[in-house]
């Protein structure tokens, strides 16, 4: 199971990583392992604001649907398009050709009650 | 009657086997304070013999024979071979097919259905059936404020008016505004959207029979950013109608292949482009393979249902009506292109005949000059409705003070129309 | 197998209506009328042929057990089938005049009286077309009672055993879904309850027995505690057959109960419906109930349409009525000792495979169950690998179809099984033994188990593919 230490993650396991003023947001290793093969993701639109963990997206497995929550409130630039035709890249490559949407930060002191990888880490280990 | 296989002896070892002396001891969970002491006040049970005795009875109080009752309902001729193909009781007893391998029969049936209905509707994709034409048309709304984002549904007079009861339930209940506007002549023509509705709701042919243009209202839909729900009630019209334009395009499928059955059981249908698929509602069957290879066929797009996204499903629909829509592809099979079509092109012809006939006589003028299918809404003189009773008919729809909505469908013959126009001389 | 359009050959008719025989000439514009329809051209012989060969692909409860636990998958009597196919009863037109339909009519206000016998409510509406349609109709009927109260109420609770549907309807309404949790016991936790109830629930839906086969004793304190709090109980009536006969949801202190007739009142389940979902209430919410409602008058019965407080219709006519014809035959057929006898016999074979079945699986809620059972595949999970997907995979091997899997969520690896009261003592013991034998597999030889099945018309499907690219119909074609 992999950790990149760069980002950041939330307890509902999606990952953020940032570069100035903006952000990438997709779903840990975990999830994806956890969720089995993805079948279908709902992006939000370009120009769509999203809330701190609310929810931003829905990632769709055979037998399940579940939301996939704003790490960061932001105004969303960028969808990633990839995953209409590729689904599956969510499960192959989660940090990276998986990647979700990326945002316009609105607070970057959101990020500070993120958990850094070593403690993602533990926390997912905790949970088994 | 009893359908408990069970021996008095079997019943006493499997007690045995529990340590109890009778069923009841089973039942200790149950408060003294709400366990029942007397029998249900119900009566004795039957036999089977007086069973079909006292059904035979009760159905000897309803009328059948001739009639000219329509309205959501029509009474077409049933190929013998639908009903002993849905009384093989593998399909008819058997549950909602989550166990796809042994269930191959019941999904491939519904996927054949979903493609004829496809063909038909001219869209791209048919779920597995809905309870019937109101709530397909409900569910369509819930769907167009769904994908629009958008509250207003938009409808005319003209659509059946247990539609509009159900629409305003529906509507109520999920908080989406709903504007009913009268018609001027018969049609929808001069409804209206703006940025606020969702969509416009168009019943083809409508409920006073007349057959609507809905290329133009779909354009009006489009400039607005409106969805058109297209809602035909009489199936067998696509048989020879164009199809409306609509980006949901729902109906009642009963004249398909299913008995009119004091209005149930029969199925309604939803169909959309691809584009709106996960918007859907209810079950949807799709082509794959199994691990060696074979085609087969599986309930797919799941996630949307109630059983996996619970509050946040699309819709809470789980049992549908997949029995009478594997008759209603049954019925097609049977009647093939061609059968339809003259099915469809013969109603009409009644419908012709009948209203010209009707037309002739003193005090009967059609209330619309527009083409309809197999329905058309006609002034009539006071006392038409109890003549026909009289003649031992069902008399069409009586619809305000002095109209009455006459359906005719290929059942009738020409002396079934003589009789009625004979009866009103 | 090939779909109807493959088999289609141009030109093949199959039944054609008689020519028309008035002369009268299509009057419908140009632009009116469609163009081509591909439908399949077929004889009924081949049409027959392909519908047979599907059927006999299929596993029904006439093929064999079918223990899907929450379905109540019991035997359909065939007189009932005949009896709803009477020509008297297919072909009435809902819409005559009720002097034509007496006999309809009739039916279906003595199927009224019938169920509010059954389940002690007062009033009965038959319009909904399934459970699901039946709780929409409960929750709407929750709403008004409010309004007319002038009270704004947004939350209802639902258990975290609940089907689906509960949350969805709830949801679809408008409400906000609280879940309380359930007990060690498998009970509804009282102090979860509590802690959850207050002026803005509206009120709570629950199955009792709940969806773990188990009667919740507690239910008379918590029905007070909502009530209590001028909330309102809703009765999901899934599990109705355990308790015919023997206890009633409106002795209980429910407000509204919804039956599902395809399950309790052994109507066809065909597949996937239809089914039929009558709603019923106490007295007070009586005048909310969709209309029209059928009246008894000095000439027989007739329609009310003077509701002033209904809800308005949940569909149009009257409801699925060959389904109503069938459960009212069942229940004239059974009788009041009938039904209490087939409670009785449901609970007595669920007890009976659960004990048979207790040492060889794990047991969650190890207490005197109802009309069904939840077993977990966790010691097959944890030991061997084997989940709960698999052994029921595996059941399919051995002819049989699987219970209930994965449901309720709150159980690991769950499986829900319910034999019916229709099943007797040898079918019960043949299925306890092949369960066995599995549990056994799964110990010797997992992997027969996990690629499991076999000896299926087709193995395990890709359900993947069929959600990643879908193909929905026979136009459309996977790139």
């Amino acid at each position: 199971m992999e950790f990149p230490e760069k980002l950041k993650y939330t307890k509902e396991h999606e990952w953020i990583k940032v570069e100035g003023g903006t952000a990438t947001v997709g779903i840990t290793d975990y999830a994806q392992d956890a969720l089995g093969d993805v079948v279908y993701v709902e992006l939000p639109k370009k120009g769509a604001a999203v809330e701190q963990s609310k929810g931003a997206a829905v990632v769709e497995s055979v037998k399940s649907a579940s939301d996939v929550y704003a790490p960061a409130s932001g105004a969303v630039t960028e969808a990633n398009g990839r995953l209409e035709t590729n689904p599956e890249l969510v499960n192959k490559s989660p940090y990276g050709d998986g990647w979700m949407f990326k945002l316009k930060l609105k607070n970057p002191s959101d990020l500070e009650g993120l958990m850094s990888a070593g403690e993602y880490r533990k926390y997912v280990e905790g949970k088994k | 009657m009893r359908y408990t296989p069970s021996s008095p002896d079997e019943r006493a070892e499997m007690l045995k086997h529990l340590g109890v002396g009778s069923a009841s001891e089973l039942y200790s969970d149950i408060p003294e304070g709400i366990t029942l002491k007397d029998r249900l006040k119900l009566g004795g049970g039957l036999s089977e013999q007086e069973l079909m005795r006292h059904m035979k009875g009760l159905a000897s109080l309803n009328r059948t024979g001739t009639s000219f009752l329509g309205a959501g309902c029509y009474r077409h001729h049933i190929p013998a071979a639908v009903k002993h193909i849905i009384s093989r009781s593998e399909f008819y007893t058997s549950y909602t097919p989550y166990q796809a391998e042994v269930s191959q029969g019941v999904l491939q049936a519904l996927f054949e259905y979903q493609s004829m209905m496809c063909e038909l509707t001219g869209q791209e994709v048919c779920n597995a059936t809905m309870y019937d034409g109101s709530t397909a048309l409900a569910e369509a709304c819930v769907m167009a404020h769904n994908i629009t984002k958008r509250d207003g549904i938009l409808v005319s007079d003209t659509l059946h008016p247990h539609y509009l009861e159900v629409l305003r339930t529906y509507c109520e209940a999920g908080g989406l505004k709903l504007t009913v506007v009268e018609s001027d002549d018969g049609t929808s023509r001069n409804l209206k959207p703006t940025g606020e509705t969702a969509a416009v709701v168009v019943q083809n042919p409508n409920f006073h029979g007349c057959i609507e243009d809905t290329d133009a209202l779909t354009a009006k839909a489009h400039k607005t950013g409106s969805l058109l729900i297209g809602c035909v009630v009489e199936a067998t019209s696509l048989g020879i109608l164009k199809p409306p334009a609509a980006d949901i395009t729902c109906g009642e499928g009963q004249s398909l292949g299913n008995p009119v059955s004091f209005g149930g059981p029969s199925f309604g249908f939803l169909t959309t482009s691809m584009e709106h698929v996960r918007r859907m509602p209810g079950r949807l069957v799709g082509e794959t393979v199994d691990v060696d290879g074979r085609r087969s066929y599986v309930l797919t797009l799941q996630a949307r249902e109630q059983h996996i996204r619970r509050e946040k499903a699309a819709s809470n629909i789980c049992t549908a009506q997949s029995l009478c829509g594997i008759a209603a592809a049954a019925y097609l099979a049977l009647l093939g292109p061609a059968g339809l079509r003259a099915v469809a092109l013969n109603s009409h012809r009644n419908a012709v005949y009948l209203s010209g006939r009707l037309g002739r006589l003193k005090g009967f003028k059609l209330a619309y000059k527009h083409p309809f299918y197999n329905e058309f809404l006609m002034k009539c003189p006071a006392g038409t409705y109890e003549r026909i009773i009289g003649a031992g008919m069902t008399p069409g729809l009586r619809v305000g003070n002095d109209l009455m909505l006459f359906c005719t469908t290929e059942v009738h013959r020409k002396a079934d129309l003589d009789m009625l126009a004979e009866a009103l001389k | 197998m090939k779909t109807l359009i493959e088999k289609s050959v141009a030109g093949r008719t199959g039944v054609l209506p008689p020519e028309a025989d008035v002369d009268a000439e299509p009057r419908i514009p140009d632009a009116m009328l469609r163009g081509g329809l591909r439908l399949p051209e077929l004889g009924e012989v081949d049409v027959v042929r392909h519908y047979t060969a599907l059927s006999r692909l299929n596993y029904g409860v006439d093929t064999g057990i079918y223990p899907l636990g929450s379905c109540t998958m019991k035997y359909n009597p065939k007189a009932n089938e005949d009896a709803a196919a009477l020509e008297g009863f297919a072909d009435v037109h809902p819409l005559q005049p009720a002097e034509t339909a007496q006999g309809a009519l009739k039916l279906m206000h003595e199927l009224e009286g019938m169920l509010c016998e059954i389940t002690g409510m007062d009033a009965y509406t038959l319009q909904p077309s399934a459970g699901a349609h039946g709780e929409l109709t409960g929750i709407m009927l929750m709403k008004a009672w409010f309004r007319d109260r002038h009270e704004s109420r947004g939350k209802i609770i639902v258990p975290d055993s609940s089907h689906g549907t509960n949350p969805a309807t709830a949801a679809y309404c408008g409400f906000e879904v609280v879940v309380a949790k359930s007990d060690e016991r498998g009970n509804l936790d009282l102090e979860d309850l509590k802690e959850h109830m207050n002026q803005e629930v509206a009120g709570l839906m629950l199955t009792n027995p709940n969806t773990l086969g188990l009667f919740d004793e507690n239910i008379c304190e918590i029905t007070e505690i909502v009530h209590g709090n001028g909330g309102l109980v809703y009765y999901d009536g899934a599990n109705m057959n355990a308790i015919m006969g023997k206890a009633r949801p409106g002795d209980m202190g429910y407000d509204i109960v919804h039956l599902n007739l395809h399950k309790t009142f052994a109507t066809p389940h065909g597949g996937g419906g239809p089914g039929a979902g009558p709603v019923g209430v106490k007295r007070r919410l009586e005048p909310y109930l969709p209309a029209p409602r059928i009246i008894k008058t000095n000439g027989g019965y007739a329609l009310d349409h003077k509701r002033p407080k209904t809800i308005g219709r949940v569909k149009a006519n009257h409801g699925n009525f060959g389904v109503l014809a069938r459960a009212y035959a069942y229940i004239k057929a059974l009788g009041a000792e009938g039904l209490a006898d087939a409670s009785e016999q449901a609970v007595l074979n669920a007890n009976y495979l659960m004990r048979k079945l207790a040492g060889h699986y794990d047991l969650p809620f190890d207490r005197t169950c109802m009309h069904e059972f939840v077993l977990s595949g966790r010691r097959q999970a944890h030991r061997n690998g084997v989940h709960t997907l698999d052994i029921a995979k595996r059941l399919l091997d051995y002819g049989v179809h699987a219970p209930t899997i994965y449901f309720p969520l709150i159980v690991e690896e769950a499986m829900m099984i319910e034999p019916t009261e229709t099943e007797g003592k040898q079918t019960l013991d043949e299925f306890a033994d092949i369960m066995i034998k599995i549990a056994d597999e799964c110990e010797k030889n997992p992997e027969t188990v996990k690629s499991a099945p076999h000896n299926t018309p087709v193995r395990r499907l890709d359900d993947t593919l069929a959600a990643r690219k879908p193909v929905l119909q026979w136009n459309m074609r996977r790139e």
